[in-house]
């Protein structure tokens, strides 16, 4: 296992489109690493860069201590694991797996251990003599990470690996993935736009957005504290409400009246926006103590939890995420509070995080 | 280079699933269907029948007026007048089969073997100006072939082409080359490109991964491509026409038409050889009938 430091990467393809900005990442020996971001923010070219698969416009890559700018995908000992499993549909599950061991030419016994290996980590062994169309899309997908595993290769790259199966089995294969990782003590980097899944694996998630990277982190920092008014945005279900504040006697005032603790640091005479997640607010009975009177524009039951959509006078509906005990109907008349710690504020203008 | 094209053409079940509204469409409905379906078979197939009755056919029997359907006598003098003359050497025409034979084959082969490459390099890698460079082949083959007769004819006088073997093989190679990367990329387009990109991360070649992956998926294509192109190759006539002369370069088509006109015309011989002249397209067409399906519904390998 290796490391990989990806440095000022910039990818153009032919026909004019910038894929990849400006990409620095450095990943750590053993790390799970994810890219996480919206569909076609240069995700998959990162990853097919790192893999040799593209060759970046500018930048330099490093696996290890090896520069590997000029060296061919075989040469950069990495195993890739594809969206579509890349599985060869005339080979049985047996083949599929031997494949790559053959290309390195390793002797038959080694072959046969090595597959054998694999297959009980990924626990395929009655699939071993099936052919790719006569398993389903999660024993597909066990497979290839199977045929990732047998080179025991140097990293792992994942490019959305889960995006095909349904969601019971993504979750299944999420805690598999992690799992096997872990034992492994692997380096790897995984592509995905799912921030859940980003989440739940990451050691550590680089926001993507527009081929740059907007935030990397651990996924509480992540979470708790977004670089950027994207990342704000991007990251929770529902994001955070983004409010429009003013400091007044060194309070946040936004325009509905909701009054919030100041971050230190705040800088002055610009245009701030402060992020609140929607579990640091909290719908009350109207007047309150502490509450501003609002309205209940919508409610979302998700069973273990209640959404409300609630007007109080600002520019934009919040979101409150509450217990599903407290049952408040639409159109209600009720009191919004505060209860979270302090808020981020990010510049308008920058649109980065100032305090 | 196993790759099962039986398993790829589904054949079994389509039957069981005919439209409810075939069925309710009645008796009439499809009384009239077999009637239409009937009349236009034997508009079709008269001909053929009439060459297939004409090459087994007595002399007299050809000639009779009125014409006679069912009760002739039954030779096959005419075939071995095809192959055998009357000194009891080879005929002309047998010459001109074999030639057909060589020149179709190996220009079919010369065309699959550049085309294919070709239309997978069209496929996978970022050619400037694509779309106009594969205009631009295709429309190669917008043209009457008869257009650039002269020119060609001119062309290979000068190289010496004309009258050889070789020269046929070049210019249906190259009305053949266009065609295969065109039907060939569609093949290789449908094959995701992930397998090559899998392999080369397994340790191959940008080549060893086409070789090792793609090619296998693509035989079916490749089979029926090579047919089309065999089949044009076998069948054209014009440049065999004009840029052969001598018996021994001539392939079948102007040779079987070379048996017609003149003071007097051999109809059975003529019969006889147009017979030998179809077989080999027909069962070549039917043996290879799966990986034409295959071919032409492009499901051969399925995301
Ligand atoms: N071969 C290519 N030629 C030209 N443009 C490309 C090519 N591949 C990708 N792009 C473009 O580059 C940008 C980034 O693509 P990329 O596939 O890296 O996105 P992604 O983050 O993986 O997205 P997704 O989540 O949809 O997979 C997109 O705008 C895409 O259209
Ligand atoms: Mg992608």
């Amino acid at each position: 296992m290796a490391g990989i430091e990806v440095t000022a990467l910039h990818k153009r393809y032919p026909d004019g489109t910038v894929a990849v900005e400006h990409v620095d990442l450095s990943i750590g020996h053993g790390e799970l690493f994810v890219m996480l971001g919206p569909s076609g923010c240069g995700k998959t070219t990162t990853l097919r860069a790192i893999a040799g698969l593209e060759r970046q416009t500018a930048g330099d890559i490093r696996i290890g201590d090896t520069l590997v700018n000029d060296l061919p995908p075989a040469e950069r000992d990495i195993a890739m694991v594809f969206q579509f499993y890349a599985l060869y549909p005339h080979l049985r599950t047996r083949d599929n797996l031997a494949f790559p061991l053959r290309a390195e030419g390793l002797p038959k016994p080694e072959v046969h251990a090595r597959v054998t290996e694999a297959a009980r980590l990924m626990r395929l062994g009655p699939l071993l003599d099936r052919r790719p169309r006569q398993l389903s899309g999660g024993e597909q997908q066990r497979v290839a990470l199977a045929r990732a595993l047998v080179r025991r290769p140097r990293a792992f790259l994942m490019d959305e690996p889960l995006t095909n199966l349904d969601a019971e089995l993504r979750a299944d294969m999420r805690t598999e993935i992690k799992h096997l990782q872990g034992e492994l003590g692997a380096t790897m980097v995984y592509v995905t736009h799912d921030q859940v899944e980003a989440m739940s694996l990451g050691h550590r998630i680089a926001i993507l957005n527009k081929g740059r990277v907007e935030q990397i982190g651990t996924p509480l920092e992540v979470y708790d504290r977004p670089a950027s008014l994207f990342c704000a945005a991007f990251i929770g279900s529902p994001p955070m409400n983004l409010i429009e504040v003013e400091v007044v006697d060194g309070k946040l005032h936004s325009q509905g009246g909701l009054v919030l603790p100041p971050p230190p640091g705040l800088p002055r005479d610009r245009r701030l926006v402060a992020g609140v997640r929607p579990e640091a607010l909290e719908v009350t009975a109207p007047e309150a103590e502490g509450s501003i009177p609002a309205r209940v524009v919508s409610v979302e039951w998700l069973g273990d939890e209640v959404i409300y959509v609630v007007d109080h006078g600002g520019q934009r509906d919040v979101r409150v995420r509450m217990p599903p005990t407290v049952r408040f109907a639409a159109e209600a008349k009720v009191g919004l509070r505060h209860t979270g710690g302090t808020p981020t504020v990010y510049d308008v203008s920058t649109e980065e995080l100032v305090a | 280079m196993a790759v099962s094209v039986d398993e790829a053409v589904s054949t079994g079940p389509a039957r069981d699933h005919a439209p409810p509204a075939r069925r309710l469409g009645g008796r009439g409905r499809s009384v009239l269907e077999v009637v239409l379906l009937t009349v236009l078979a034997v508009l079709m197939l008269f001909p053929v029948l009439w060459m297939l009755e004409t090459s087994i056919k007595e002399n007299r029997d050809v000639y009779a007026i009125p014409a006679k359907f069912f009760d002739f006598d039954v030779t096959m003098a005419h075939f071995k007048d095809v192959f055998v003359a009357p000194d009891g050497g080879r005929t002309a025409l047998s010459v001109s089969f074999f030639n057909s034979v060589v020149v179709a084959g190996v220009s079919t082969l010369l065309a699959t073997v550049l085309g294919v490459p070709a239309a997978w390099a069209y496929s996978r890698f970022a050619v400037r100006a694509k779309k106009d460079q594969l205009f631009f082949i295709l429309s190669t083959r917008f043209m009457p072939p008869v257009v650039v007769v002269i020119p060609i004819f001119l062309m290979y006088r000068e190289f010496g082409l004309i009258d050889n073997k070789l020269g046929l093989i070049l210019i249906y190679a190259a009305f053949n080359v266009p065609f295969t990367i065109w039907m060939m990329k569609g093949f290789v387009d449908e094959v995701p490109a992930e397998y090559e990109d899998a392999a080369m991360l397994d340790g191959y070649t940008r080549l060893q991964a086409f070789w090792r992956y793609t090619l296998p998926l693509l035989v079916p294509g490749i089979a029926a491509t090579a047919v089309f192109a065999l089949i044009f190759s076998w069948n054209e006539f014009v440049f065999a026409t004009f840029l052969t002369s001598s018996d021994s370069v001539r392939t079948a088509p102007p040779a079987i038409a070379g048996l017609i006109g003149g003071t007097t015309t051999d109809w059975g011989l003529v019969a006889a050889s147009s017979v030998v002249f179809a077989l080999p397209v027909l069962v070549f067409a039917y043996l290879v009938r799966k990986h034409l399906i295959a071919g032409v519904t492009l499901g051969a390998v399925r995301r």
